[in-house]
């Protein structure tokens, strides 16, 4: 590797002139898969620095917040980390829950993790299939869009929407699940798993893409932890820390899966821990669709918590029942007042720790309510892996860090 | 194990009675400090052997306009990863003089945190390596998230917002539409809607 010292541009003695040269990548390149800015300092194609700029796209969510009631702040949780909104928004509503003191039925728990795993497939398939493209194999990433078509499509099913979701309130999902969202699931399971194996045959002992991605980006297990890394990428590095197993929410202590992780954090361990979490995702999914399918007689039609101070009441109820329409009146025009306190809670988003933290004075909405945003905090090393590398590695560490602008500008 | 009690033992084994505010919402032991000892309070968190608390999950500051000398909050959410306990720290500061020294030395992943907390509340993180705005534009002069600024309010009809929908021309609800079945509006000689 070439170093600073020697530089490549060779002027003639007594130039004034740079010998490196500056190039703006972004704030709307198509290589940065999202409105940011990186301003590069370059030796020939080497890299001396680099300076990320933020905030194109940032919508004061944090501020937002503090004027809506509890579920007017689900869409804005779809919109952060946008791959994986299901599981933002089930982050918030457990967070809410946690608040609240509210108990989920088991049903409800699975059915989440259901919707959660198929976000976690649909977040990393998009993520490792773009490490693909950036790396010139293009084949994969349109093979595997289909699955990830599939996917919104059983959400719609469930939610009616697919990127935005909203999915589910709190105390559980706004309805059941119907016929054909367990079709496409099953269609899901069925065909899925060989597709993936074929999407890996095509990249993992793949010697131009291992040349691509081997000991591109990497971060050491100790300056990851520094760096606040989370989720798959601090995985990578080594460290088998995962919301899921250390602070389970949604019962995920009921189920068995394993926690792959990597050694050196480079862009190839990063892929290779993706691809073994969507593996894991699949086998979640069964063992809760499976649970799912075990309950019995009322049971089985349990798709939410008793709440009626938080949970929307059935339509029909609204318009026939005093006690409804009361409910829904004071939901809807948010007239309901939540306990004061200071909650943390956090779940395991497509890219790590995605943290709620909500302080509440007894009012109608928060008092502060601040979003750990993984993306944001382990951007800030992109510095630090992409030093001494070629620009072209520069564009491959991006999509394998997973950088997703509206989780980075909240 | 590492309980609570015993992380609140070490702490003011340690620094007295200047930590103080114990308490555990939701069982997370939550606890606060004189601002000048932040550093030395992470330092011991980090360094002490049986306390290792060297994870920085996130760091934000909330802003409470009513505490007269202590209206900026930093608060510090950190975890030790081996035992996996969970803690929140918390500083005040006078919003006059919010100065508070970075944690940027022992946590990376604190630059941005709290260039993000300057950002929005104004607090001043002394010796950070590079304390400027980052999401909002360099041109900003005022602190967005502090509450003396309130969310506009939403039902407001006096203002020009004709691209979102709102006022324009016509005024608030009077958008020119031709898909939905809003009734003409009634209009004075020169056109303008009769309010």
């Amino acid at each position: 590797m070439s170093t600073i010292a020697e530089p490549h541009i060779r002027l003639p003695e007594g130039s004034i002139e740079k010998t490196t040269t500056t190039l703006n990548l972004g704030p709307t390149h198509p290589a940065t898969h999202g409105v940011f800015q990186n301003i590069i300092e370059l030796d020939g194609e080497r890299i001396v620095s680099a300076e990320q700029t933020i905030g194109y796209i940032h919508r004061a969510f944090e501020k937002i917040a503090e004027r809506r009631p509890l579920y007017q702040i689900t869409p804005l949780t779809d919109r952060l980390n946008y791959c994986s909104s299901p599981i933002n928004n089930m982050g918030w509503h457990t967070t809410c829950e946690k608040l609240l003191g509210i108990k989920i039925p088991k049903r409800v728990d699975y059915l989440r993790i259901i919707i959660m795993e198929l976000a976690r497939i649909g977040d990393h398939l998009i993520c490792n299939s773009i490490v693909g493209v950036d790396s010139g194999a293009y084949t994969g990433f349109l093979y595997l869009m289909q699955y990830r078509e599939l996917i919104y499509e059983i959400w719609e099913e469930v939610c009616g929407s697919r990127l935005t979701t909203n999915i589910g309130r709190i105390g559980g999902f706004e309805r059941n699940f119907n016929d054909i969202a367990f079709q496409k699931l099953d269609k899901f399971l069925k065909e899925y798993p060989r597709v993936l194996k074929e999407f890996e045959n095509l990249f993992v002992r793949n010697r131009i893409f291992m040349d691509r991605t081997i000991g591109v980006g990497p971060i050491s297990a100790e300056r990851a932890l520094n760096y606040g890394f989370t989720g798959p990428n601090l995985r990578a590095a080594g460290v088998d820390f995962d919301v899921r197993v250390h602070n389970p929410y949604c019962s995920y202590e009921d189920f068995d899966f394993k926690v792959p992780v990597g050694t050196t954090g480079d862009c190839y361990d990063r892929f290779l821990v993706r691809e073994e979490e969507m593996w894991q995702s699949l086998s979640l999914i069964e063992q809760a669709y499976q649970k799912v399918q075990e309950f019995k007689g009322a049971e089985a039609d349990v798709y939410h918590a008793d709440v009626p101070e938080y949970y929307l009441p059935p339509k029909e109820d609204v318009y026939t029942k005093m006690e409804a329409l009361i409910w829904h009146f004071k939901i809807i025009m948010g007239e309901i007042n939540m306990p004061a306190g200071e909650v943390y809670h956090s779940v395991e988003g497509g890219n790590g720790e995605l943290g709620f933290y909500l302080i509440s004075d007894g009012g109608r909405s928060p008092y502060r309510l601040h979003f750990r945003r993984p993306c944001f905090i382990y951007y800030q090393a992109f510095e630090e892996m992409v030093k001494g590398q070629m620009l072209s590695d520069a564009i491959i560490l991006m999509s394998s860090l997973n950088l997703i602008a509206g989780e980075m500008d909240s | 194990m590492l309980t609570n009690e015993h992380i609140k033992q070490k702490l003011v084994e340690k620094f007295g009675d200047q930590v103080g505010n114990f308490s555990e919402p939701y069982a997370l032991l939550t606890f606060e400090a004189p601002k000048e000892l932040n550093l030395k309070v992470l330092n011991f968190l980090y360094d002490d052997p049986e306390l290792k608390f060297k994870f920085l999950t996130t760091l934000c500051a909330v802003h409470y306009p009513e505490q007269k000398g202590r209206e900026l909050a930093v608060v510090y959410h950190l975890h030790n990863l081996e035992d996996n306990v969970r803690l929140r720290f918390k500083i005040f500061t006078d919003i006059n003089q919010p100065d508070v020294y970075t944690a940027t030395g022992l946590f990376s992943a604190a630059n941005w945190l709290e260039r993000e907390s300057y950002d929005f509340y104004g607090v001043n993180f002394v010796g950070h390596p590079n304390l400027k705005r980052i999401l909002n534009v360099d041109e900003m002069d005022y602190f967005p998230m502090r509450k003396e600024y309130p969310l506009e309010d939403s039902t407001r009809i006096d203002k020009d917002d004709e691209m979102f929908g709102r006022g324009g021309t016509l005024g608030y609800g009077t958008e020119k539409t031709t898909h939905g079945t809003i009734a003409e509006e009634e209009k004075d000689d020169q056109g303008k809607p009769v309010l």
